[in-house]
Order: C-alpha cells, then structure tokens, then sequence
C-alpha cells in the first residue's frame, strides 16, 4: 500500500502544483487530441452525427475505473483515501440539466473551453467569459438558494453502496453498459451517415 | 459530414490573420476510443498520485471570489460561498491544485493543437448563424454552464469524469442530467450547429 502518493506524504504542497501543472499538460493534450476544442466536434453529440463525447468520456471512465479498482484489490492503492465530491442528489439534478442545456447552448464545458481558447477559438473566449459572469450571479445568489445546494445531502456514496451490491459486480454493469453504448454509437452513426446520403443525393 | 467539416476547414483558414494559401491542413482527430483511454490513463494518474481527481471550473471560482475579495473584501467576507473559496493553505485564493492543472490543460490543448495544425483564429458554429449571435449564445451558454457546475459542485470533468470513475452516486445523477438537458435543449438551438 503505497498510493496515492501525496496522501502518504511522498511530497509536499508546493510540488503537488508541478504534478497538478503535468497532469493539466495531459489532460488537456487528449481533450484536444479528441477534437474537444470545437464546439461543433462537441455539439454534434447532440445531433447524434458523431457521438465522440460519449465514446471518450466513458473509455476514459472505464479505463480509470478499472485501473483503480484493480490497483485497489492488489493492494497498491488505498481506494478510502481517494477524494470525490459527496452526493447532494437535488441540487446535481438540477445543475446536471442546467449545465446540459448551457453545453448545447455555449458549445462546450469548462474544461474543453480553456482547450478551445488554446487552440485560437473566439467563441470560446467568450464561453468563459459568460462562465464567470455564470458564477458571480451564482455566488451572489448564494445566501439566498443556500437551502437548495445544500438539499438532499447523502455523504460520499457510492453506487454499489445505495444499491447493495458488490463494488466489483457494479464496475462489471459498467463496463457491459459502456460497451453496448459503444456498439449503439457506432450503429446510430452509421446510420446518420446514410439519412444524410439519402438527403444529399435527392 | 466529410464534406461539411471541409467546407469549416477552408471557412477558419479564411478567418486566420496571417493565414496564406500555404497554410497547412489540419490533421484528423484521434480515435475516439484511444483518445479516451489516454484520459482515462490521465485521471487514473490523479487518483495514484494525489489521490483526487481532474477540475476544471473551480479555478474560475477562486478567481470570481478574489475578484469580488479585491473589490469589496466585506462583501466577500459576509458570502459564504465566496469566502471558501478564499480560505487556502496555500497563502493566495488563486494559488490551488486546480489553477495549477487548468494552466496546464491549455498549454496541453496549445502543444496538442500545434502539432496537428489546428491552432486558428476562429468561431466555432454551424453554417447558418452569423458570428455574432453565435457569440451571443456562447455567453449566454457559459453562464448557464456556470451556474449549473456551482449547483452541482462540479461540471463535466469534476464531476462526471473524476466522481463517475469512482462511482459517486452524485456523479452518476449528474451525467445522466447533463445528457437529458443537452438532448432537451438540441432542438432549439439547431440553428446554430447544423
């Protein structure tokens, strides 16, 4: 049991910002690799003319969720030490759909938004600009919507836990669910694909 | 499709300031499944390294509250919201983990674009929209996008990627909201991509 590195006080603070420089290196290297930084790459999901979005969120979720779970039950890493956001179920419905509608809208989400203005683009500027107006307005109505971000509180849950199933099984649903959304993304492309040959030659 | 991102191609080499007949044609997008398996592999490194995940929006949190601390610290001070987000061990409200990847992220997304010949002046949009309403709907999407990713303590990388990975039930409620939205909304903004 070794892992993670800095829980275990291999380095300090100051060194966790060159990690946290390296690993945002990488990080926005393959949004950009994966043609993240255009809104129309990304928006396209939404049209159902080139589901990317999906097939490289959910191989990059399986692949680490594999890793982390077998890397855990070898031992190497200790999983309770691994930080995610606790559950607040109503408010990340909510903000879940809201954000939805902001991503068509705006064109992208925040982290392929510092890509799109990486790589040249106007109206990703501007998405982050509307983004910080976004949460100054939020802010400000803070003390009056406290109630709302902090409903439902569950704590650090996850899945296997509020359905009472085994941490494994659950990762296998998973990557079963990935796996036929890859095989139902690859059919409903191929067959936008032809709509829009039949459209063109008429 | 082919045909359609051509004509985009050609449409940003025309917007380019210094852009001549010369200029190189972008290289195609890597496969979606390998490309996702290197993000995987990113995230995964978070985890066994630093024992968290990726973030994109909490930078320009901090940056929001030491905006609103530099104008009005008492106004600041009296938000909950805002002064959390001005409380660091690090010694300033801009110096986090965070603000630290998101630099990263675009000298990843510049180093990443240079190499495939896709760093242009341009605007992302669909043929039947002019730039400025595109721009338009670009603010309009980003605050929305602000709002939502503060309601739901974290957007799309925080949130979906990072907590989704681990199985956070919030995580999970939260991707499936953001496609239902998305989806809900596609109709009505139609003109502005297709």
């Amino acid at each position: 049991m070794s892992a993670p590195l800095f829980k275990f006080g291999l380095f300090g603070d100051e060194f966790s910002l060159l990690v946290a420089f390296g690993i945002g290196i990488a990080f926005g290297f393959f949004l950009e690799r994966a043609g993240f930084g255009s809104a129309r790459k990304l928006t396209a999901q939404f049209y159902l003319s080139d589901l990317a979005v999906f097939k490289v969120m959910f191989t990059a979720i399986v692949t680490a969720m594999l890793g982390i779970f077998y890397l855990s039950w070898a031992g190497f890493v200790d999983l309770s030490l691994v930080y995610f956001e606790p559950t607040y179920l109503l408010p990340q419905i909510v903000g879940g759909l809201v954000l939805g509608m902001g991503f068509v809208i705006g064109g992208y989400c925040p982290g392929t938004s510092v890509v799109a203005v990486a790589t040249g683009k106007l109206d990703g500027i501007v998405f982050l600009a509307g983004l910080i107006a976004g949460i100054f307005v939020f802010g400000e109505a803070y003390p009056a919507i406290a109630s709302l971000v902090n409903a439902t509180s569950m704590g650090q849950v996850t899945l296997p836990q509020v359905f009472g199933l085994r941490y494994g099984l659950v990762v296998l649903l998973v990557v079963l669910m990935a796996l036929g959304g890859f095989w139902g993304s690859e059919k409903v492309e191929r067959w936008m694909a032809g709509k829009r040959a039949a459209e063109v030659a008429q | 499709m082919t045909s359609v991102t051509g004509a985009a191609r050609l449409e940003s080499a025309a917007w380019t300031a210094e852009g001549t007949a010369v200029r190189r044609e972008p290289a195609p997008y890597m496969n979606p499944y390998l490309a996702g398996i290197g993000l995987g592999l990113v995230l995964l490194a978070a985890y066994l390294i630093m024992g968290r995940g990726l973030g994109a929006s909490g930078p320009f949190t901090s940056l929001v509250a030491w905006a609103v601390d530099r104008v009005s610290p008492a106004h600041a001070s009296g938000n909950p919201f805002f002064s959390e987000y001005l409380q660091n061990d690090l010694g300033h409200p801009l110096k986090t983990w965070l603000a630290f990847e998101v630099l990263g992220v675009a000298l990843g997304g510049l180093i990443s674009g240079a190499l495939a010949g896709r760093v242009r002046r341009t605007i992302e949009k669909g043929p039947r929209i002019s730039s400025r309403s595109r721009l338009a709907f670009a603010f309009g999407g980003g605050a929305l996008m602000g709002i939502g990713a503060k309601l739901a303590r974290g957007c799309t990388s925080g949130q979906a990627l990072s907590g989704g990975a681990l199985l956070g039930v919030g995580s999970w409620a939260f991707m499936l909201m953001v496609f239902a939205g998305a989806y809900a909304m596609a109709w009505f903004v139609r003109r502005q991509w297709t």
